[in-house]
């Protein structure tokens, strides 16, 4: 299955992209609205570029009772992703949400995070749905399988690695270049990190993951298919290429082939079989 | 409406124009769209496109101005005659073209849309404004034109009783709209993705943050 990574795109405004995806993944709602940081908001970078977004969107009710309805006309399965400052937050906004997979963001690098452990947000979430819910985990855990195994422990169905890595860049007077100083790091060099990622994420849980970080095209998406992701998700790409689902598809088929594969699916979890040891 | 595609196009010529570069790219079955709309043109090399307002569009073509100051734009500036690249456009708002007096102002590299918008207004006048000689060599590209050089501004210049469409540098379209409120002004932004899907190119519109990729990049102040 291929998915966006949550903020990489708009099905509002550009419908024909998310159309193309087997789910849209939403912004991440907040219970309040939230306006966003203040510009500059993106730099690219060598390797990638960073974003100071600051989870721009028109809060949980407006999201229900406007956005919402908009994006199941669609027409594509749709997954709200959730955030906020307290576990109660997260809880509330799940508990307003039926007949959608929740992604919990628990690791955006842009606004204060909260207090609470992921695994103590996925328990609360948990006792106020039955909705599908994806725990979205950040890739500086320092140990991601340990994570992993808690938000499984608290009642996840799923795990989404990775979020973007924390990052600055300068400008030529050496100021930084985004308005709030850091943003997240995204893009072709986020790949590696993804991988290793997924790889130690499925060492730790047999449950469903998405993988995501730096897919460009569908011989990377086959790669974290090798590593253990069920689903791919498209980020950073579909800023370059909004055509980017169409082709990243086509791809994977033809990659999986030169790879010695029938399907892509039947690549699923091969690299897991020749690392003897690996550490998180 | 425009028809918005993304194709791969042909780079048929690279010409200096002053220090800035005009990339002749052929058009293929892609629409020039309005005046001061944009495209986002692949830099080679590079992890995210550029946007470019469209410059000039002869039959067959589409023509793009830039100053080649940062690694996306002298990644363009660097392309050769025969080189492809992927073009994804016309995209946001361009000028209102129902004016009854209107005079173009241009500053540095946002003489840019003019040429073309110049067209669509049977040459209306143009005060052009740069900060060298050399740069206003830009200034052949635009009819009817007025060119003054640092430390002269456009706004010295500016004629009583004309409907203005500017594109330049912020501090030169502040101090036009100070001037002139209802004027159309053509912003930039740093854009990710020129279609309004990574809300990175938000301006302060009406006490909002909003995205100018969508909402502009032609905003009339009024």
């Amino acid at each position: 299955m291929l998915l966006n990574a949550s903020g990489c795109l708009d099905a509002i405004t550009a419908p024909h992209v998310a159309q193309a995806l087997d789910a849209f993944v939403t912004k991440t709602v907040t219970p309040e609205p939230r306006e966003g940081n203040a510009p500059t908001r993106i730099a690219e970078t060598e390797f990638g570029m960073l974003n100071a977004i600051g989870l721009a969107n028109p809060g949980r009710d407006a999201f229900v009772a406007e956005t919402l309805p908009h994006l199941r006309a669609l027409g594509v399965p749709v997954w709200v992703s959730v955030g906020g400052f307290a576990a109660s937050d997260y809880a509330d906004t799940c508990a307003q949400l039926a007949d959608v997979t929740i992604e919990l963001n628990l690791s955006c690098p842009n606004v204060d995070e909260a207090p609470e452990s992921a695994a103590e947000i996925v328990a609360a979430c948990r006792r106020t749905t039955e909705n599908r819910l994806y725990a979205k985990l950040s890739p500086h855990s320092w140990d991601l399988a340990e994570t992993v195994r808690a938000v499984e422990a608290a009642g996840a169905d799923g795990v989404s690695l990775v979020n973007t890595l924390r990052g600055a860049s300068l400008d030529p007077s050496l100021r930084p270049t985004l308005a709030r100083g850091t943003g997240g790091y995204s893009g072709p060099a986020l790949k590696p990190v993804a991988l290793a990622a997924v790889l130690a994420a499925r060492r730790a849980t047999t449950l469903p993951i998405v993988g995501m970080g730096g897919v460009r095209s569908g011989r990377d998406a086959l790669e974290l298919i090798a590593c253990g992701a069920n689903d791919v998700a498209l980020g950073t790409i579909l800023f370059a290429d909004p055509d980017a689902p169409a082709r990243v598809r086509r791809e994977l088929v033809e990659e999986a082939a030169r790879a010695g594969f029938a399907t892509p699916e039947d690549a699923f979890c091969t690299a897991l079989g020749s690392v003897a040891k690996m550490v998180n | 409406m425009s028809r918005v595609a993304r194709e791969r196009r042909r780079v048929l010529a690279v010409e200096a124009v002053g220090p800035y570069v005009l990339v002749r790219v052929d058009r293929g079955g892609i629409d020039p769209g309005a005046p001061g709309q944009f495209f986002m043109l692949e830099a080679p090399g590079r992890v995210l496109p550029r946007p470019m307002s469209l410059c000039l569009a002869p039959p067959g073509e589409l023509a793009f101005l830039l100053d080649p100051i940062g690694p996306g734009t002298r990644a363009l500036a660097a392309l050769e005659r025969g080189d492809e690249l992927a073009v994804f456009g016309p995209l946001g708002n361009g000028f209102r073209l129902d004016v009854p007096r209107p005079v173009l102002v241009g500053g540095g590299i946002g003489v840019a849309p003019l040429p073309y918008l110049s067209e669509a207004l049977e040459q209306p006048p143009a005060i052009l404004g740069f900060r060298s000689a050399d740069h206003a060599e830009a200034a052949a590209l635009v009819p009817n034109a007025e060119v003054v050089i640092d430390p002269v501004f456009v706004t010295e210049v500016l004629p009583e009783d004309r409907d203005v469409l500017a594109c330049g540098p912020e501090p030169m379209l502040e101090a036009v709209r100070a001037l002139r409120p209802g004027a159309q002004l053509a912003w930039e932004a740093p854009m990710a993705c020129g279609y309004g899907a990574c809300y990175g190119c938000v301006v302060e519109i009406d006490n909002e943050l909003k995205r100018l990729c969508v909402e502009g990049p032609v905003l009339s102040c009024s």
